[in-house]
């Protein structure tokens, strides 16, 4: 009876009351459906997305955690986490900012403006980020585009957001999918009209309001009939995040002849040498070529984190669609990487590219898994996997799971993988013709991945290999 | 330029070289003679600072610096330049862009302004025409896939493009047929203008007639046994190794 009490006592402690939770600006630690509701409610969502998300929590309380990647961690408590925080005070000035943070700004060769916009500082002040912003968005509703966020697109489009949210990604697809649906933060929603060429790279960069999403990000991009969109996700300056756990989900859906071209850097916290204080970061990215001679192409650059668990997908319906996958993984530090693609063939005569580039330093540990799909219906349809690894040092690993199933006899499945390292002779015959260490190991890391850094748009691209280069300086000797 | 005394320099646990003392003047041109594992290839890549190379004993000054004070890469841009028995392959890096960063590197090192790609091109095609040698090697990633002629021919373009103060070579001249080894001899001799010293490890003759030598080393079980001019050489080339030591 007593110890009854004091549970009792102990639990309710942890079960503030909804009004208690939504009045505050940082949610305490715990998830419960009052807390489901108080995000609910701050966002001011109509009734059917808070249901969209209490459905997610209650089939996700009934998950289990996948152990099936080959990653090491710590166990997450799922009950020690806040899912909501109000942006934080910006700070006034730069020299608010952590010098480290600025030194590698500095290195990566941002420019200050930008670098104040990154560092979170109130650039309206700086200068006019506003009316930047202004123009663009006149530009784009010109054309009848939508870029905004999830919380936004729900106010102004909820018949949009309604019809294809989680109808690539059904909420609970897997764990940590199922988690995002239903505390997901903020995201970014675009939608492009029928035979529109968006004629600018959407950015997150351009949504300032996105900086401080990351925890639960929620993206979604529909291109209808004939249209085409070039989508960057994340920037090359670092991120630092007090919150350890991330888990986004991102929804591509391509109508008939159009065609989504979504980017990502990402260089979240890695942690130290010992992986303390890294980002756990578990993505579900997919898309869908619904539409005959559709087209999907994810590229990402896969820098920071100290865990990657990542597999953006595509899922060629249409006849004649075609996805890709261009990724550059690189595992430093105690870093580890459980990342690849997934191609599921339907649509007669679609195609698919993988080209997987990974790379492990240090203590680094990277895996591609990937799976390629040939459904029965998928007449003479073809793959194209090409998987390599990269291994810089001696205390690193890569492994690749490659997985195929073709059910059809008229596909086509091709695989190449191959390993190699860094070796003394060729670092000694780059320094004996003059070239330090770090420009050889950067010359012979961009020439690795080139293929990769091809597909990225131009100014992404710098970019990527200015991090790539910072991301694995002294890690040899 | 170079001043070596009483260097000691073992590999994986082995003592190589035991107590070489070498001296050379600017403009000279010096040749290494002996039987396979006597030290030659050991003692050049320890000029240049070798990983395999550990320095027990003895120093190496080279204008008038403590040479092993520094590493491989300061070694270079100071002008030292060592030729590869074997160059390695390095996939990914276009040895047009590989050629072209040494250089600049180079010059960096000297103050001098960088050079650009258009300005480049001319240079390497002056090379490339007055030396007779196919431009199709610079396109491709370094050394990758080359015949042992190319990768040698391809040695001695970087040579004649960063134009270092001491050349170190290390069997240049090995794999090549007749003509090739007339290019090359003619590549090294466009550099030798009484400044330059050369350092040489070569088994054959017919290339100490194109690139005749002030001195001749023979070194035998890690020590110079014996030093004499060209006629020391052709008197080696008639009785072997096995009669020198007298």
């Amino acid at each position: 009876m007593k110890n009854e009490t004091l549970h009792k006592v102990i639990s309710s402690e942890y079960k503030l009351g909804f009004e208690t939770i939504v009045n505050s600006d940082t949610f305490p630690p715990g998830l419960n459906e009052d807390v489901i509701k108080a995000i609910s409610s701050k966002k001011d969502e109509p009734q059917w997305l808070l249901d969209y998300r209490l459905k997610a929590y209650k089939k996700w309380l009934k998950m289990l955690e996948p152990k099936w990647a080959n990653l090491s961690y710590e166990t997450i408590n799922y009950q020690d986490i806040s899912y909501f925080s109000a942006p934080k005070k910006a700070p006034n000035s730069l020299d608010e900012i952590d010098p480290s943070i600025l030194s590698t700004y500095e290195k990566l060769g941002i420019p200050l403006e930008e670098q104040k916009l990154l560092a979170g500082i109130a650039v309206d002040a700086v200068f006019d980020s506003v009316s930047v912003k202004t123009t663009f968005q006149d530009e784009l509703e010109k054309l009848g585009i939508i870029f905004c966020s999830i919380s936004e697109a729900a106010q102004k489009h909820p018949e949009l957001l309604k019809k294809y949210l989680s109808s690539v990604v059904p909420s609970n697809d897997n764990f940590f999918a199922c988690l995002n649906s239903a505390v997901f933060t903020d995201g970014s929603f675009v939608y492009i009209p029928k035979n529109v060429r968006c004629p600018m790279e959407l950015s997150t960069y351009f949504r300032i309001n996105a900086l401080n999403t990351g925890q639960f990000e929620r993206t979604l991009i529909i291109a209808d009939e004939g249209s085409y969109v070039s989508y960057n996700e994340g920037c090359s300056a670092p991120m630092r995040d007090t919150s350890q756990l991330h888990a986004a989900v991102v929804e591509l859906v391509a109508l008939k002849d159009a065609q989504i071209k979504y980017s990502t850097i990402q260089n979240w916290y890695p942690g130290d040498e010992n992986g303390k204080g890294g980002i756990l970061n578990f993505v579900t990215k997919r898309g869908i070529c619904k539409g005959d001679n559709s087209k999907i192409s994810w590229t990402q650059v896969e820098t920071g984190s100290l865990l990657t668990w990542k597999y953006p997908s595509c899922i060629l319906k249409g006849d004649n669609s075609v996805g890709e996958f261009y990724s550059i993984a690189l595992s430093s530090l105690s870093q580890q990487a459980d990342t690849g693609t997934k191609m599921y063939h339907i649509g007669k005569n679609t195609k698919s590219t993988i080209i997987a580039k990974g790379i492990s330093a240090l203590k680094g540990r990277n895996a591609y898994r990937g799976l390629v799909r040939m459904a029965k219906s998928a007449t003479n349809s073809r793959n194209y996997s090409q998987c390599d690894s990269l291994l810089i040092g001696n205390a690193c690993s890569a492994y690749t799971f490659p997985h195929q199933e073709v059910r059809n006899k008229s596909s086509f499945v091709e695989h190449e993988a191959t390993t190699s390292k860094i070796s003394d002779e060729q670092l000694f015959f780059l320094n004996q013709r003059g070239i330090s260490e770090e420009n050889a190991i950067s010359m012979i890391v961009n020439g690795f991945c080139k293929e990769v850094l091809q597909e990225l748009p131009m100014e992404f691209a710098v970019e990527a290999k200015a991090l790539l280069n910072l991301s694995l300086e002294g890690c040899v000797g | 330029m170079l001043d070596i005394k009483n260097l000691h320099v073992q590999i994986n646990d082995k003592e190589i070289l035991k107590g070489i003392n070498l001296n050379i003047q600017p403009g000279e041109i010096h040749v290494l003679m002996g039987v396979n594992g006597s030290g030659k290839s050991t003692l050049v890549k320890t000029i240049s600072a070798h990983y395999d190379c550990v320095v027990n004993d003895g120093s190496i000054k080279y204008k008038d610096e403590d040479l092993l004070k520094l590493n491989p890469t300061q070694r270079a841009n100071k002008g030292i330049f060592m030729s590869f028995q074997n160059p390695v392959e390095i996939p990914g890096i276009n040895n047009m862009y590989f050629l072209k960063t040494a250089l600049n590197e180079k010059r960096k090192h000297l103050e001098k302004e960088e050079l650009n790609a258009a300005s480049f091109l001319k240079l390497v095609k002056s090379k490339t025409s007055e030396f007779n040698m196919d431009d199709a090697v610079l396109k491709r990633n370094l050394n990758e896939g080359f015949s042992g002629g190319e990768k040698k021919r391809n040695e001695l373009l970087q040579l004649l493009i960063l134009e270092p103060d001491l050349l170190l070579l290390d069997e240049i001249d090995s794999g090549l047929d007749i003509d090739a080894i007339k290019t090359v001899a003619t590549g090294i001799n466009s550099l030798l203008d009484g400044k330059r010293s050369l350092l040489m490890i070569t088994h054959y003759e017919r290339m100490l007639a194109l690139i005749k030598p002030d001195f001749v080393h023979i070194l035998e079980n890690g020590e110079i046994i014996k030093t004499g001019d060209y006629s020391l050489a052709l008197k080696l080339g008639k009785t072997g190794f096995k009669d020198i030591g007298e």
